[in-house]
């Protein structure tokens, strides 16, 4: 071998890439870690004005989240939901489109899921979990699919429907569940799934249930859907300049449409997930704002499916934490939501990053 | 129960109330979006207005001065919207969306600590109903107009002033300028910078005004939540009304008596609630599909850069 | 006698390049000046300068013999100088008038517009300086010379006794250019001073007192007209001679690979855009399609290209009727478009060198197995291919397409269009913005595919370029074939005339 082959040899070899690649990675992070930690700062702020010691509540977050198994467990569980609709969002971004409505997709597809679950008896769970998994992902598919065809035909601002068809599945699926599909007694929920329609906790006695790894192996579908396929390629190439996309010979509006219909599945696969796993019925309300905190988590992901996963399991951490916190201090729970809505603020604002790590540089 | 329980002028006096806070929004989105900033945080402005006027009204037992205190923090809300889109140039949607997200958690936060409920808060002195003389007596139309709070007559005077600003004096024709061209304005000595920052701010203060009507005007309790989407839907009337006041009031209308509607018949408890509560979305969705493809925005939203 | 205007060591650098260094520059008073260089010599920036646009990083300014310190176009303004842009700085949706008045608007008791004021004050401006506009017309509805008209009243109507004029003639047909060089020499006549920024070395000097040559940033000199000549001139413009023609090799007996019949096609506002527009490509030949933008151009390519549906008529390739064919289709067919602004619609800026290469192809063998996923390592070889055989200069294939020069990224889009051997290239612009040396190697490409058989279609609004390159020349005015000559039987004169509408014998 001469010096030269030996030096790509060396240069190619898998743990020098995979280091620069994951330095690489790390230094493109590091707008959305300043983001977090200024809104960290602002939301101590927030606690100081109020009363609050910044560092107590912060303190008892940390150990909620992370402290012991079950604090592990339950921070898991609470990141799984936000992992789909983080990759919805992510999913919709890349293919140019907002997708703010994953709320809406997660529930329909939450409530696809309990049909199913409650409406047939018998069925070997190997054929029930897969069949509930589908009517979810494609109720929640539906649901993403008409903000795209109105986009594409008629040119509506998905920002807008998509929001409206949020409220209204909310609307709708706490009709069904108060009315047709109500079980006995005062809660508004359904009766619970079929056993064979569950999917098995994996960590006992924390909530942790299978819909995590499905929200793990859905991630890395994510990115190799994106990078590795020619679907993913036109969408990419759609979302990031449609005009060249079509001289390329891309169906620029079916592939949208075709995006935002895996948006809204990955929504809807997301619901069954809490639905299945976490709660085995339906219950009115059992999304306490998860499709928020997942455009939140994918903007903080960096919109990458590893990063998504990352900041995914952070958010869980403040919604278990928090629950930890607000009970030993009494800090209202809705301070997880400002801090989430700070991190959104900043890293909307990448020149203001950058400008505050700059700011030595010369004026024009 | 007949027609006339449902369709009577106490439905179209409902219609013009329902549809203030949504013009009013609606308003807001025009000035944003006619100088080149998408505003979609018009509804995290009308709810923390909402909230503020509440508090303010708590404390100070004025109403008004929580009219002012709503107009205020939604002016507040519109100056950060206009530093983080404008002067930062981030992206327009997330930064709204991070309004949005942030006025839900501060609101019911502050709802916890001051009244220790985040769904609601007590009672608070609000704006009573005013009766206009000689008005009230014209049969039906003063029946609708005669006798509402004083905000929605601010609403009405808002609407003839934007349309009258927009389009007969300087200040309307630079803002014109800038979110169709801002090169061109530029170019012409106009501070593009500083009209942007007006027009959100403006925008952020009518919304302001509408989340007011919301918890002081219609109401008189901040509760969690409360614009309902109002924000969204102003946009939507926006859009309708092709970025024109006038025609954001008429889409208003049109949204404001879906509103009504949908209230009277839950009172009438002829369908359930949750049927008639998802009215106003799907008509809004309807509303878009129907009209956008014939209007065109008044800019491209592009952020300015002098280069 | 004090200078109207001079800048004295002007130094500007952006990212990557130094736009101007050191440069000298005056223009006296009454004045017509040239300001004259290739693309990218710097003449634009230096004049943004004295317009208060950019600041210069060294130098100063003076006018009228004081130093002005130039922050902004106000400020410009307030000291009597005026700038008519390359692109027009008109509000469509405004009045003429309304543009007009834009910044120092004219009020009654300062709140309210006052229109008909606004509108009576420009008319007589109009009538001053015979510029004839309509004051109450929206903008969007004028012709493009006459948005220029506008352009230079508004100039004037803020007081501009130095006016600027940025590449006027770029978008004007002979005929129009007559009437501009006679509304110049109008205003030298009552005492204006005019800069007059151009590459065209003829206008220049047919129109300029004196003239100021710019290269790469630098001052080359600064002669009088009388005293210069268009080959001095050309030399102090360039580094080497300009290519004027090309070799081409003649052919015969070849087929028709394009056939356009009839077509009508609509715009984006619905009214007309190509009314029965007809004509033929052969192979080994390119067609140069001359005319002025807006006579159905963009409209034409769209309809090729797949991109917009044919109302009427048909096209056909090869025999084969594509009329109805998906963008995708035509380029299976072998379709290959080299479009006009290579960055909205050639390149997906943010994408790899690799990744813009294979856009096209990005479902078919051998990148991609069954329309599913994709094989890079067959897109890794074919990018490394490319990138030798085009010269594309870039660190590597994965860099993004926006961090390369206007040069290389024609290269890719150049590499990624004509590597496909193609039966037809559409080629759109194709050399806009480019400096002379990346002009030549894309013009010297489309000729090597001619002669290698293919058939090429060139729209462009550079008549210099049409003439050097087109076997045959069509002349498209009003989204119909007015005439077709042979470029060594007609002239500038003649085309001119037929780019306008005008009728010849």
């Amino acid at each position: 071998m001469t010096e030269g082959e030996e030096g790509i040899y060396r240069e190619n070899r898998l743990p020098s890439r995979l280091i620069a690649k994951l330095r690489s990675g790390l230094l493109r992070m590091l707008p959305q870690v300043i983001a977090v930690v200024a809104a960290f700062l602002v939301g101590a702020v927030v606690l100081v004005a109020t009363g609050y010691s910044p560092l107590d509540a912060y303190a008892t977050m940390l150990t909620g989240a992370f402290g012991d198994v079950y604090g592990i467990g339950q921070t898991l569980t609470q990141a799984t939901p936000i992992i789909f609709t983080a990759l919805a969002f992510l999913f919709s971004m890349k293919s140019g489109l907002f997708n703010i409505g994953a709320e809406g997709q997660l529930i329909i597809g939450g409530f696809a899921a309990a049909l199913v679950g409650i409406s047939f008896d018998g069925l070997p769970a190997l054929i029930h979990v897969p069949l509930a998994l589908l009517a979810g992902a494609l109720a929640g598919g539906a649901w993403g699919f008409i903000p795209a065809i109105l986009k594409a035909k008629l040119g509506a601002h998905e920002v807008i429907t998509t929001m409206m068809l949020s409220y209204v599945a909310t609307y709708l699926t706490s009709y069904m569940v108060n009315y047709p599909f109500k079980a006995p007694g005062w809660v508004a929920q359904t009766v619970p799934l079929a056993p064979s329609a569950q999917l098995p906790r994996i960590l006992p006695p924390t909530q942790l249930s299978a819909s995590f790894i499905v929200a793990l192996i859905l991630a890395a579908l994510t990115y190799f859907i994106l990078q590795k396929t020619t679907f993913g390629y036109e969408v990419r190439a759609s979302g990031l300049n449609p005009l060249a996309a079509e001289n390329g010979g891309i169906n620029v509006k079916r592939t949208m449409i075709i995006a935002l219909f895996v948006s809204g599945a990955m929504a809807g696969l997301g619901g069954s997930g809490e639905v299945m796993g976490v709660h085995g019925r339906f219950i009115d309300g059992f999304s306490p704002g998860y499709g928020w905190d997942g455009l939140a988590v994918a903007l903080v992901g960096g919109l990458h499916p590893v990063g998504v996963v990352i900041a995914a399991v952070l958010f869980g951490a403040l919604r278990s934490g928090g629950m930890m916190m607000t009970r030993v201090t009494h800090v209202p729970l809705d301070i997880v939501i400002i801090l989430q809505s700070l991190v959104v603020v900043f890293v909307a604002a990448p020149t203001l990053i950058r400008y505050l790590l700059r700011w030595r540089e010369p004026k024009d | 129960m007949n027609i006339i329980d449902i369709i009577n002028v106490g439905l179209f006096a409902a219609t013009l109330r329902m549809a203030t806070p949504i013009a009013l929004a609606a308003l807001g989105g025009i000035f944003s979006e006619r100088v080149g900033v998408v505003n979609i945080a018009l509804e995290g402005m009308m709810l923390t207005s909402a909230f503020s006027g509440v508090a303010v009204s708590y404390y100070t037992g004025n109403p008004w001065l929580g009219v002012l205190a709503a107009v205020a923090a939604g002016g507040l809300l519109g100056l950060i919207h206009a530093v983080l889109t404008v002067t930062f140039k981030g992206n327009q949607i997330v930064s709204g969306t991070g309004i949005n997200i942030f006025a839900l958690g501060f609101t019911a936060y502050m709802s916890q600590i001051i009244w220790g409920s985040r769904g609601a808060s007590s009672s608070v002195p609000s704006l009573k109903a005013i009766s206009i003389p000689l008005l009230k007596d014209i049969p039906i139309i003063g029946d609708i107009l005669g006798n509402q709070t004083p905000l929605v007559y601010l609403m009405l005077i808002a609407t003839v002033l934007s349309q009258f600003v927009l389009f007969k004096t300087p200040i309307g024709l630079r803002i014109r300028a800038v979110g169709e061209h801002p090169a061109a304005a530029d170019t012409a000595g106009i501070s593009v910078v500083r009209v942007k920052y007006l027009g959100v701010i403006v925008s952020g203060m009518l919304a302001g005004l509408g989340g007011a009507f919301l918890s002081l005007g219609h109401l008189s309790i901040f509760t969690w939540g409360m614009t309902g989407g109002r924000g969204f839907i102003a946009l939507a009337a926006m859009i309708f009304g092709r970025w024109m006041p006038l025609g954001a009031f008429s889409a208003s209308i049109m949204f404001g008596f879906a509103d009504a509607l949908q209230m009277r018949l839950q009172s009438l408890g002829i369908l359930p609630p949750q049927i008639i509560l998802m009215l106003p979305y799907i008509l809004t969705v309807i509303a878009l599909a129907g009209v956008v493809r014939k209007a065109t925005p008044p800019s491209d939203y592009k952020p300015y850069d002098k280069g | 006698m004090t200078q109207a205007v001079e800048m004295l060591g002007i130094t500007k650098t952006f990212p990557g390049v130094v736009a101007n260094d050191r440069l000298d520059f005056s223009a006296e008073k009454a004045e017509i000046h040239g300001l004259l260089g290739e693309n990218g010599a710097g003449k634009t920036v230096l004049m943004s300068i004295l317009y208060g646009l950019y600041r210069p990083d060294a130098g100063k300014i003076l006018v009228d013999g004081e130093e002005v310190h130039m922050d902004s176009p106000a400020t410009a303004i307030r000291h009597g100088i005026g700038m008519v842009h390359q692109h027009f700085m008109l509000v469509p949706s405004l009045t003429v008038a309304e543009n007009i008045v834009l910044g120092n608007e004219v009020t009654r008791s300062r709140v309210i517009l006052d229109a008909k004021r606004a509108s009576e004050e420009v008319r007589a401006f109009s009538e001053r300086y015979n510029l004839k506009v309509d004051p109450d017309a929206p903008v969007h509805a004028l012709t493009v010379g006459a948005q220029q008209r506008v352009e230079i009243i508004k100039a004037l109507y803020r007081g501009a006794e130095i006016l600027i004029l940025d590449e006027p003639t770029a978008i004007l047909i002979p005929q129009e250019v007559e009437e501009l060089m006679k509304a110049i020499r109008a205003l030298k006549a009552q005492g204006k001073t005019v800069i007059f920024i151009s590459h065209k070395l003829r206008e220049v000097l047919s129109i300029c007192d004196r003239i100021t040559v710019l290269k790469k940033g630098r001052l080359v000199g600064t002669v009088k007209t009388g005293e210069t000549s268009l080959p001095q001139l050309a030399t102090m413009m360039v580094d080497r001679q300009v290519l004027e023609t090309f070799d081409k090799k003649p052919v015969e007996g070849a087929g028709v690979v394009l056939r356009v019949e009839g077509v009508q096609v609509v715009n984006e506002r619905g009214l007309p855009a190509l009314k029965g527009i007809a004509f033929d490509v052969m192979a080994s030949e390119i067609l140069g399609i001359a005319g002025v933008e807006g006579n159905g151009q963009s409209e034409l390519v769209e309809a090729l290209t797949g991109l917009r549906r044919v109302k009427g008529g048909r096209i056909f390739l090869n025999q084969v009727d594509i009329t109805a064919a998906s963008p995708e289709q035509r380029i299976r067919l072998g379709v290959s478009h080299v479009p006009a602004d290579r960055n909205k619609e050639g390149l997906v800026p943010d994408f790899s060198v690799m990744e813009n290469l294979i856009l096209g192809s990005q479902g078919e063998e051998p990148f991609a197995k069954r329309h599913m996923i994709l094989d890079c390592g067959a897109a890794s070889s074919y990018a490394d291919g490319l990138i030798a055989d085009y010269s594309i200069s870039t660190p590597s294939k994965d860099t993004p397409v926006r961090n390369l020069s206007g040069g290389t990224q024609q290269r890719v889009v150049l590499a990624r269009e004509l590597s496909r051997h193609p039966k037809l290239i559409i080629a759109y612009q194709p050399t806009r913005g480019l400096d002379i040396g990346a002009t030549e190697y894309v013009r010297g490409k489309l000729v090597e595919m001619r002669d290698n058989g293919c058939a090429v279609l060139l729209i462009s609004a550079d008549l210099d370029e049409i003439r050097a390159l087109s076997d045959r020349i069509a002349v498209i005015f009003e989204g119909r074939i007015a005439a077709v000559r042979d470029p060594k039987e007609t002239n500038e004169e003649e085309l001119g005339l037929l780019m306008a509408g005008g009728k010849v014998d």
